[in-house]
Order: structure tokens, then sequence, then C-alpha cells
């Protein structure tokens, strides 16, 4: 199923105003209704390098699963639709091949990369993450975080030791806890949310959320979400404007419209004659 | 990046930037600062630096190691401690202090904190908990949190982001450094219902207009502010020209046309 008519995204990456390039990575298959960003790590150009392979193995290898499967088809065994299961593999494959990398070439030896994919369908949206790249949320006016960070502040905030104010001014903002690439295994945060036409969804990475206040990102999301395009540029200025420390990219999805999955004889008849 | 000042009777013999992971201390030539008094073992003591912590921890020495007047066998450093060594003196100067116009550590820089290296870290402030040592649990565990991190790009776990943070940004600031001062901006209506009316530009975004019609939005930036089209058939008319995709400056008294309606922008001083 296209999901071309049923989803707007726009996109934007830049390596902001102190770094020489750009490690974070960013992709879409629009018919497919995936959407990937990644903020690699890593010296020389590692980095780029596990942040590139990331969404390129994804998106690829994405496409390859879903001409084989719909995302809505149940798993025989555990009667829940294969959409997770299949995110899940992809990001296992492109974890494998970013280790294996790390670990067969000395240039690229402890990369690793950030992670968010998000995959709709159904009247959903299936999210994985890793590491301190995020999801958000706009609807009916409100934004929020949807994907909780894997960094060691989000788990002193969790056990109570600071709190979110406190966060802001702390010096270990840039401690992840789970990232890809860094271990032959990896475990995926993977949540599904139901969607409605008029959200809009923003992926980012932490060069947006460290340099602009959360309140100013919903903001601009907001004012500006009739033009995507230009939100996404208006994002990446806000966070060059504030001192651009680090690379900044930024992904919007904007659901247009209803995207039931087309299960019947008939209905699959009628999504394929639209 | 910290540094001790070696000094004896008050005079300062030289200055030693803690460049290395492990900066060792003794009377024998092999270590990084030696002191050839016979008060000072062979291999008296270690300095363990981790991004911006430094532990020293005496190896057994014969006459020990003092740290402020204090007997200590491990020692989170903290700025100005002065570490004692028979007569000699090393005095400890860590990252903030403004005189070493010392480079900030990049706190941009995305790293991973491994499992297997926080566990490390645990044990390693039960073990200096329990060691006591006339130090708190807490900056054994601060200690041992920092050695986390430390632990961490040592096992190659941790992948850096090569670029550097400049030296001047503050290292830990919160998301918004202060806006430069600016005038303020604010649009007077001219025509229409509305005309005279006046609308001050405080937030960094203000659109105009009217949705599904034509829409335009006042960016606030450092630089002044800007126009931009966002949506409608029309662009919106500054000083009678249309203006492009790109955001365009506006400057004092420049006269908008958006929806049909005429607005002078200008600057409050």
């Amino acid at each position: 199923m296209d999901l071309t008519q049923a989803l707007e995204i726009a996109s934007a990456t830049d390596p902001g105003m102190v770094r020489s390039h750009n490690e974070d990575s960013v992709a879409a298959d629009p018919a497919n209704g995936l959407v990937v960003l990644a903020d690699g790590m890593g010296g020389y150009n590692a980095g780029e390098v596990a942040s590139g392979m990331a969404t390129t193995v994804i998106v690829t290898e994405m496409q390859q699963a879903l001409s084989r499967a719909r995302p809505y088809d149940l798993d025989p065994k555990t009667s829940q639709p294969v959409a997770a299961r299949l995110v899940r593999e992809q990001v296992l494959k492109a974890n494998t091949s970013i280790y294996q990398a790390a670990q067969s070439q000395p240039q690229y030896a402890g990369m690793g990369t950030t992670l968010v994919v998000c995959l709709f369908y159904d009247n959903r949206v299936l999210v994985a993450h890793l590491g301190d790249s995020r999801l958000y949320r706009l609807r009916d006016g409100s934004f929020t975080q949807v994907t909780r960070d894997h960094s060691l502040l989000q788990e002193q905030i969790d056990s109570g030791l600071i709190t979110a104010e406190q966060a802001k001014h702390a010096q270990h903002k840039n401690l992840v806890t789970r990232a890809l690439g860094i271990d032959p295994s990896v475990d995926p945060e993977m949540r599904e949310y139901p969607t409605r036409p008029g959200d809009i969804y923003l992926l980012c990475s932490d060069g947006l959320n460290d340099m602009v206040e959360d309140e100013d990102i919903g903001m601009a999301v907001e004012t500006l979400g009739a033009n995507l395009p230009l939100a996404a540029q208006q994002l990446v200025q806000m966070a060059n404007d504030n001192g651009g420390r680090d690379n900044v990219s930024v992904i919007l999805v904007r659901v247009l419209r209803e995207y039931p999955a087309a299960r019947g004889m008939m209905a699959r008849m009628f999504a394929w004659l639209k | 990046m910290a540094k001790l000042i070696l000094s004896m009777d008050g005079l300062v013999l030289k200055e030693i930037p803690l460049t290395k992971e492990r900066t060792t201390i003794g009377r024998k030539p092999h270590n990084d600062i030696q002191i050839d008094n016979l008060a000072v073992s062979g291999e008296h003591a270690v300095i363990v630096t981790i991004l911006n912590d430094s532990f020293l921890e005496d190896l057994g020495s014969t006459n020990g190691t003092v740290v402020n007047g204090n007997p200590i066998k491990k020692h989170f450093l903290q700025n100005n401690d002065v570490i004692e060594l028979g007569k000699y003196k090393l005095k400890f100067v860590g990252e903030a202090a403004p005189a070493a116009g010392a480079e900030k550590a990049d706190f941009e820089k995305t790293m991973v904190l491994r499992p297997s290296a926080m566990r490390a870290a645990a044990e390693q402030a039960r073990a200096m908990a329990a060691a006591g040592g006339g130090q708190g649990a807490a900056s054994a565990q601060r200690a041992a949190a920092a050695q986390a991190a430390g632990a961490g790009a040592a096992a190659a776990g941790v992948a850096d982001k090569d670029a550097k943070a400049p030296a001047a940004a503050p290292a830990a600031a919160p998301a918004a450094p202060p806006r430069p001062a600016q005038p303020l901006g604010a649009i007077q209506l001219l025509s229409g219902a509305n005309a005279g009316k006046e609308l001050e530009l405080t937030k960094p975004l203000t659109t105009l207009g009217k949705p599904g019609v034509q829409v335009a939005v006042l960016t606030r930036r450092p630089q002044g502010y800007f126009i931009t089209h966002v949506e409608g058939a029309n662009r919106p008319v500054v000083n009678g020209q249309q203006i492009g995709a790109a955001p365009t400056a506006l400057k004092d008294h420049d006269v908008i046309e958006l929806a049909g309606v005429k607005m002078e922008f200008f600057l409050k001083g």
C-alpha cells in the first residue's frame, strides 16, 4: 500500500555552526511510510559511516522485507502484526553491518550511532529507537516527547537523582546507554502508537533539542505546520542561531488522512484501483 | 586541561599539564614526574585523569602521600589541592580555574556508556566507599561515575565526535544562550478593520495572515527580523516587491502587504 498520499514528509540536516562535518544521516521511504534518523559517533569520518550505514541498510532492507510481507499481516505465532518483527530484524541487520565494519577496519573502530525509525502503517506508527535522538508529536496543539532517551541523564531523572530542570545544566548530556553498532547484539526499544490525521511527528538529533527549548520547537512546528519544508529549515536555523554546537537533523511527518490497512480481498482491490 | 605546579619552599619549579591518562610520580627516572629526593619513593604515586577528573593514588610509598595535610591512599583531586611529597609540593589546578586558560572539555560529543563500564564503576564506588580514607561516599560515587565514562572510552566502547566544541562555549550551558540585545520589532496595521493596531514581535516566530489563504511568518533572529512565505498562492509584498522563497530581512519602516492588509514594520528603540 502506497502511503505517499497519506503522509507528507520533509527533512533537513546541517553540520551546525561549529563542527566541520555532518555525522547525522536522514532517510525516508514515503511509499512504505518509513523514516529513519541516525546520529553517528566515532573519530574521523566513522560517525558519518555508521549513521549512513544505519539509514541505508534499514531503508533498503525494509523495502525488501515489505515486498515479501505486509506490516499489518498477523504473525501466526503471536497473532500480532509482523511490523515490529520486520523493523527489529532490519535494525539488527544494520547493527551487525556496523559492528562488523568497526571490527574489521581499524579506522572505524568504536563507531556507532543513535537511531530513530518510524514505520507508519494501518493508522499507526511503530517507533524503534536507540540513544538520545528523539521523536516528538504535535497533536491538537500539544507538543509532546514520545521517545525516552537512552542516556545516563534520563536514567538519573527516572531514578529521582536529579530533576528535569537540573538536567538542563548537567555536564554529561552526551552519554548514551544504548547505541547501534557498538555491541554484537542490540535491543532497540519498540513502541506503537495510533496516529490521527493532522498529527505532525518530528524526529530529531540531539543537536536540535540541546540547542532549542522544547517549547520553542513545538511553537515552530505548530506555526509553520502548513509548510513542512520551511518548518524543517526553521528548526535547523533556530538551533544554529542558538549556537549550533552539534550537527542538527530533523524529519517532519504529517498525517494527511487515514491509512487503514486494506485487509479484505475487495478492500485490497479497491486500494489498488485508487 | 588540569595541571600540577611543582614547587619547593614556595619556589615554583615547573608546571606539568596532565595530558596522559596515567601520570606517575616518583624518584626513578622513568616516572612522568621525577622528583629526585630521598624522601620520595621510586614509584611513589600515580594520578589517573579521566575526562575532567583526576585521582591521586599512593603506590605504597615509604613516606606516604599527603594532600592538604592529610595522609591519603586514594584521593579525588579538587582544584587547589596541595600534594606534599617530602619537601616538595604539587598544587593541582583543575579544569575550571580561569587562570589556567584551560580548554573546556568537549561535552557536546556523544559517547556510549556501556553497561559493563557501569558495573565496574559501581564496584569501584563500593570499594572506595568501604575504604573510607576520609573521603565521603558521595565523592566516591561521583568519581566512579566519571571513571565509568573514562573506562568506557578506554574500552573503545566510546565513540566520540571528533570536532571540538569552542573553548569559549560554556561546557554545559542550558539550551538557549541569552539572545544578544537587539531592538524589539513591531507591526502596525495600516489598512483593514484593525488599522492602527500594533503588535509587538516578542516571540521567535509570529505568523500573520489568513490560514488557507495567505500566511507569512516573521522570525526574530540574532541578526534581526525576517519575513518568510508559509502558505498561499501569492507571496507577501515588501515595499512593493513580492518576496522570494528565501527569508527576507526586514528593515525599519518596511511596508508589508499580506492577504490584502497593509502593515508597517518598525523597530522600537
